[in-house]
């Protein structure tokens, strides 16, 4: 079990760091929303903090940063690609409607 | 089932049963973590829900064949509130239809391949214990268990039960009677079992294979298994969200689904509104596409099995044929919207549905086509689980050369919504799913139980269902080409449906005969329990693991771990003694 | 069929190189990614849909009634309480069961705080206000009522098990230490999970 202990006590520090930084993060993300970007701007920074943060957690609470089982990563690729589509492809839906016909020539 | 008194001859030094004592009747039969048991009961349980759900049908049949005409001796059954002198309403006909595919579906087929034949099937198949999380098993049992009870229980309710379709498609579904409710919390149960489920499968198989057995030399059935666990544990996750999003709806009032100003009947909906019913649609399908390749994948794996088995001959295309597999379990998630091309969506995203629809068709081809030349110059032993496993190869031909023309937009345009696509879809899942689960009966029945099923009741079964099965479907086709709409409680209503009321009445005697033809199967799956003929643990002389446990295995499944020396079909090998070569005999016990 | 005949359990498979809970936890959250997904892009469809003006217009910040400060504060919560549970593992990996414990305890305390905290100065005050903003006011509450009830919920089914293993679970500590570690390993990733979710609920619902 030593070279376990020597292991996770290395990992407290980075816990700790991770824990200043989602800190941090937070009040920034905060302090951000109060500026106003032009168009989806606003939407774009909050979620790429919120990635990075979540990133964060990803890799060193959840140990992903040391994780070699190729099962865990197989299963996390596709769940992110299939995450992605659920996230696009409904509201491209919507948006790709043709434009409303106000007045046809036929019937009545 | 009756493993219990094999349990006394495997107590070898390898077993650790110390901590295992003698299991009270309710541990050991009811509330079993062995994957043998929670197998049967799935199947069982499944077969049951099967045979219910296609009791509503036949039900549904009478008023469409004889719209108006009163349901005779079995009219009577049901009370006055639903079928008044014995005529059905239309509201409990749709209740019938809605039901009949929740049931179908939810808690028929699926249950029946995945719980049922994988739970039983594949831990044998990769020469493991058990599954990796067995009261997880349990688990996932008793939920599914509860799940349809409550969607049973929901007939019961005032306004009976669901009646928007098994889509349950918004606002209709929200502003529908109290079943619908029912159904919603139904489907939480059904699909929380479903996620337990897919969750130990997928582990057990990376896990728990015995040493020896690399990922390519599985059995097709466990891949087709593994393929489908992951369709079931990411894709139904958006249903369960959508199901509690509806609820909301209908309990709580808020407006996912509903939009702003609804009228219903000439009365004006008070939901504060800005709601999408198209939101609904996209949740619902984006499950509900890949459970259509949950419905047929384990099915293919079945009938791979007993082709080899019966053809003495090693899968053609084995590596091409789990390379398809992978690749239809990835594009599933991404063509649901071909059921929405009448929803108003614009040409460009059209367009990237049906292409990724018409790409998604060639590895099922691919599949298809690789069990058709396996059977090429091969020695076929027409035993009955061949001849369900032969059949299904054409009948999913149809099934899936019709659904060409549904992930074209412009002829979809036509067809969305009509009896075609009733014809279609049927006929992947009937004379396609439950063939192949037929198949996998016959074929593993005398590994449950230790005795065959009786061969000239199999045949009997086989040909009448067949034969009856092609005149219940094959005439959707012409109806919904001439246009007979779909859910339609009188088609007579209409001219179109008049002349080819003939159809109906045709599909509606194909109907009633085919449920006469599953008298035979059933008086075969009972009485040989009792009275089939006893066999030896490996009636086929097949090479795949699960054979080379006892009939029926006991509890911990074999006595010695095996190892794995090579693929799963040697059959037919130059210079082996037999025409088979089991995966786990050493090149000295071939 | 117990733990002493199924392999794996414990120790990393040779060749996956992973326990098997490990492994069905990591497909479980997957399956959970999916779950709150599909909340996610209800919301967007929902808020790119939403009409311009009258009772369904999405609403503007002020009439969220959503305090950022509270919000924030859960969010701190959250965070804290995920340092916590990766040292209990930490501590319980380095044969230090009484500081596991307590850092188990910490993680629990620091859960219900964020449960209370959401209940009392956010969703009571919200059914007790007058009106009172429920889920049928419009889509903005019904969407922020069933992604932080959830994501709440999943709150309570961690706090469930962490007083499992606080409670009758740790007698496995004595049994098999190993395996216990495991099992909190195994919650830990859940409740990483759960901070997660929040991490983007809280500028989703809360900022923008």
């Amino acid at each position: 079990m030593d070279a376990a202990h020597a292991d996770v006590s290395k990992h407290v520090k980075a816990y700790l760091a991770v824990f200043a930084a989602l800190a941090i993060l937070t009040i920034v993300t905060v302090l951000v929303a109060q500026i106003d970007f032009p168009g989806a701007g606003n939407v774009i920074v909050a979620l790429l903090i919120a990635a990075f943060k979540a990133s964060l957690v990803a890799a060193i609470f959840m140990h992903l940063k040391w994780e070699r089982a190729p099962w865990i990563w197989i299963s996390l690729v596709f769940c992110v690609v299939f995450f992605a589509v659920l996230m696009a492809l409904p509201v491209l839906t919507t948006n790709d409607v043709p434009p409303r016909v106000e007045h046809t020539s036929w019937g009545r | 089932m009756s493993h219990g008194s094999n349990d006394h001859h495997h107590h070898g030094p390898d077993h650790h049963h110390h901590d295992h004592p003698e299991l009270g009747w309710w541990r050991k039969y009811v509330f079993s973590t062995d994957h043998k048991v929670i197998g049967v009961w799935y199947a069982v349980t499944a077969l049951v829900f099967l045979l219910l759900g296609f009791s509503l049908v036949m039900t549904m049949r009478w008023q469409l064949a004889y719209p108006g005409q009163p349901l005779p001796v079995i009219g009577a059954l049901f009370s006055e509130n639903v079928m008044p002198g014995g005529v059905m309403l239309p509201e409990f006909y749709n209740s019938l239809g809605a039901m009949h595919g929740t049931i179908m579906v939810f808690l028929g087929i699926v249950p029946l391949i995945v719980g049922g034949f994988g739970n039983y099937v594949m831990p044998l198949q990769i020469g493991a214990p058990d599954m990796a999380f067995p009261k997880i098993n349990m688990a996932s049992y008793w939920v599914y268990f509860v799940g349809g009870i409550v969607m049973l229980a929901s007939f019961f309710a005032p306004g009976g039960a669901a009646n928007s379709g098994w889509t349950s498609y918004t606002p209709l579904s929200v502003t529908a009677t109290a079943g619908q409710t029912w159904w919603l919390i139904g489907m939480v149960f059904l699909i929380t079992s479903s996620l337990l489920g897919s969750l130990n499968f997928i582990v057990t198989i990376i896990q728990l294979r015995a040493n020896g057995l690399s990922f390519f030399r599985l059995p097709f059935f466990v891949w087709s298994q593994f393929v489908t666990a992951f369709l079931l544990l990411l894709a139904f996750p958006p249903l369960e969200a959508a199901a509690v999003l509806q609820l909301m709806d209908r309990v709580a009032g808020s407006s996912f689904f509903m939009p702003t100003g609804l009228v219903v009947s000439g009365v004006v909906q008070s939901y504060t509104g800005g709601g999408s019913p198209l939101l609904w649609q996209h949740l619902f399908w984006f499950l509900a596409h890949p459970e259509v390749y949950v419905l047929i994948l384990p099915g293919m794996g079945m009938v791979a099995e007993v082709i080899t088995s019966n053809t003495r001959k090693p899968l053609w295309g084995y590596r091409v044929m789990v390379y398809s597999l992978v690749f239809l379990g990835f594009m599933s998630f991404i063509v649901w919207a071909h059921h929405m091309f009448i929803t108003g969506m614009g040409t460009r995203i059209s367009a990237f549905f049906a292409t990724t629809t018409m790409i998604i068709s060639i590895p099922s081809v691919v599949i298809l086509t690789a069990l058709v030349i396996t059977l090429y110059r091969s020695s076929i032993r027409y035993t009955v689980p061949m001849l369900f496993a032969l059949a299904f190869l054409p009948m999913f031909a149809i099934g899936g050369l019709t659904g060409l023309p549904l992930g074209l937009p412009a002829a979809d345009i036509q067809l969305h919504d009509t009896y075609y696509v009733i014809g279609h879809f049927h006929y992947v899942v009937a004379p396609g799913t439950i063939f192949a689960a037929f198949a996998g009966i016959y074929h593993w029945y005398p590994k449950v139980t230790g005795r065959s099923m009786n061969a000239a009741l199999g045949k009997i079964h086989f040909w009448l269902s067949f034969i009856f099965i092609n005149a219940v479907f094959t005439p959707m086709f012409f109806q919904g080409m001439a246009g007979v709409s779909r859910r339609l409680y009188d088609q007579t209503l209409y001219q179109h449906g008049v002349e080819v009321q003939g159809w109906t009445i045709m599909s509606s005697w194909g109907a009633w005969m085919l449920g006469l033809s599953q008298v035979p199967f059933i008086l075969n799956f009972f009485l040989s329990m009792r009275a089939g003929r006893k066999v030896a643990d490996n009636p086929w002389e097949s090479t795949t693991l699960e054979w080379a446990a006892p009939s029926p295995p006991p509890h911990g499944n074999f006595a010695t771990v095996p190892v794995v020396y090579r693929g799963p079909y040697e059959y037919s090998v130059p210079g082996t003694k037999r025409d088979f070569f089991p995966q786990h005999l050493t090149k000295a016990e071939a | 069929m117990s733990v002493a005949v199924l392999p794996h359990t414990v120790k990393p498979h040779p060749i996956t190189g992973v326990y098997s809970g490990k492994l069905g936890t990591w497909l479980f959250l997957a399956s959970e990614v999916m779950l709150f997904g599909a909340l996610f892009s209800s919301y967007v469809l929902l808020r790119v849909g939403a009409p311009h003006e009258g009772p369904a217009a999405w609403p503007t910040h002020d009439q969220t009634h959503l305090s950022w400060k509270i919000g924030g504060l859960n969010t701190i919560v959250l965070i804290v309480s995920s340092v916590t549970m990766v040292m209990a593992w930490a501590n319980l990996k380095m044969n230090k069961f009484a500081k596991g414990k307590m850092y188990l305890a910490a993680t629990l305390g620091l859960a219900m705080t964020f449960i209370i905290v959401k209940l009392a100065f956010e969703y009571i005050p919200k059914f007790t206000h007058e009106p009172p903003y429920l889920p049928s006011t419009n889509n903005f509450f019904a969407l922020y009522f069933t992604m932080t009830g959830l994501h709440g919920l999943h709150v309570l089914g961690g706090v469930i098990v962490i007083a499992y293993f606080l409670g009758p679970g740790s007698k496995l500590w004595h049994r098999d230490p190993e395996y216990f570690t495991n099992r909190i390993e195994c919650t830990g990733l859940y409740w990483h999970f759960v901070d997660l979710v929040w991490i983007f609920l809280f500028p989703v619902l809360y900022l923008l």
